[in-house]
């Protein structure tokens, strides 16, 4: 069972119909129980970073906890923007700090917010990818970008008119930029894999 | 590089997909969960659904159209239709849409796309504007609401501009002179339009030959565009059109 972190933010219900049309088990949840027992989280994301925080509120530690002690977790949008440490959307946020990075505007030069179907460069090291070949497109929806730092993150990119980061994995913790519940075919299949991950996720000590 | 979109859009009343000439004489095209999970299938980019039936106030009926679809289709979708509150908008993207477009409602209180922009984030927040071309000014374009019905006397460039300033993340744009025409999309409006705005532009009305979406798209410095007759009644398919524009040099997801 995979359990969407549930943290009262808007579009939370297609991450789970994505999960459940590909016949996986999913709830929706923020119980303490229910998403230590889950193989994986995810956590969605449609809001602004302040608000999704200010949300997320109490659970934001359990499921910081629970993904450093190996638990696949998958971040999406505002949900994968969270896994860094700072954000500056509205003000500054702190993130939950899984991945060294900040979260800044996306620069004024190019149509902002960066929104539809982009080409990501996928590289072969990522397991979400696996079966996709070395390019597919995505749909994404944002107006701010993750800027990372962490020296042990592996991090795909597509071009926005620079490299901007659309994925990125770091051991058990894996965060999309894009929809993969918006992204037709292809997002299923990434949304099938992380699946497949968190029936044996991988060993967060690499070996 | 970010590709260019094609979104069919369904008109909604009655939990039946319309289609009008100029927001009139509507035919029957069809059930929406349906017509829209086969667009989905075909390739589309992105799909708008508008509640036609009720243009001034809120429908919950919407909201449960928005749940079934949200259940079938696994691409993003807008959902508008007398849109007047914040909480309206919460309820609608929490039912599984992408974004909500307002029209009437922002006019009546520009706030409202603030609000909601930093409640859900701008890409969320998509401003839909009816205009009409001006009979005393050339060149230039009054904006309408409650579905076309009521003139504002605003300038639809100007309302462009402020609505992004307060917030919009998108412009879905449509000319009320082509609008189920099929005779090309008002691409003089679509300039104006897209030179004077930083966010991205929805072209709407007119659609009606392949190469109406690229003029919109090249002359028009559309983003995306947008159309009903053509897919609900006519026999272009979604890969035509995208094949298309690709084999002329734009960049699409194929």
């Amino acid at each position: 069972m995979i359990a969407v972190v549930d943290y009262n933010v808007g579009n939370v219900r297609s991450v789970c119909n994505a999960f459940r049309h590909i016949g996986c088990p999913v709830t929706l949840s923020r119980d303490m129980a229910v998403l230590q027992d889950a193989a994986g989280l995810v956590l969605p994301g449609v809001a602004a970073f302040g608000y999704a925080v200010n949300a997320l509120g109490s659970a934001a530690d359990l499921v910081k906890q629970l993904a450093l002690n190996g638990k696949p977790l998958l971040g999406i949008c505002v949900g994968y923007q969270m896994l860094f440490d700072e954000s500056f959307e509205y003000g500054r946020h702190e993130g939950l700090g899984l991945i060294a990075g900040s979260v800044v505007p996306i620069p004024p030069e190019q149509t902002v917010p960066h929104m539809g179907w982009n080409q990501v460069l996928l590289a072969e090291d990522i397991d979400l990818f696996v079966g996709l070949g070395a390019q597919k497109h995505f749909y994404f929806a944002h107006s701010f970008y993750a800027k990372v730092t962490d020296a042990k993150a592996k991090i795909a990119y597509t071009d926005y008119g620079f490299s901007l980061a659309a994925v990125v994995q770091k051991e058990n913790i894996y965060g999309v930029q894009f929809h993969p519940e918006k992204s037709g075919k292809t997002g299923l299949r990434v949304l099938e894999n992380f699946a497949k991950i968190c029936e044996k996720p991988p060993n967060k000590f690499g070996g | 590089m970010l590709t260019k979109r094609i979104i069919p859009c369904l008109d909604v009343k009655d939990n039946r997909v319309v289609k009008g000439v100029k927001f009139l004489n509507l035919r029957d095209a069809g059930d929406p969960v349906e017509l829209g999970a086969r667009y989905s299938d075909e390739g589309a980019d992105e799909l708008v659904f508008l509640d036609i039936t009720a243009t001034i106030r809120f429908r919950k009926t919407i909201v449960e159209l928005v749940e079934k679809v949200a259940e079938n289709v696994f691409i993003p979708f807008t959902v508008g239709g007398g849109v007047q509150t914040v909480e309206q908008m919460d309820e609608i993207l929490r039912s599984g849409a992408d974004k909500v477009s307002v029209n009437t409602a922002a006019v009546d209180n520009p706030a409202l796309l603030t609000e909601a922009a930093q409640r859900f984030g701008s890409q969320c927040v998509v401003l839909a504007i009816d205009a009409r071309r001006s009979k005393t000014k050339p060149g230039r374009w009054q904006v309408c609401v409650k579905a076309g019905s009521e003139p504002t006397g605003l300038d639809v460039v100007e309302w462009a501009v402020k609505g992004e300033k307060y917030g919009a993340g998108e412009i879905l744009l449509t000319s009320m002179d082509a609008d189920g025409t099929k005779a090309g999309y008002d691409n003089e409006l679509n300039k104006a339009v897209s030179d004077a705005v930083n966010i991205p532009v929805i072209a709407s009305g007119g659609a009606g030959k392949l190469e109406h979406l690229y003029d919109a798209i090249v002359q028009g410095g559309a983003d995306a565009v947008l159309m009903a007759s053509i897919t609900h009644f006519g026999n272009c398919t979604i890969r035509q059109m995208k094949e298309y524009l690709a084999n002329r040099g734009i960049a699409m997801n194929l």
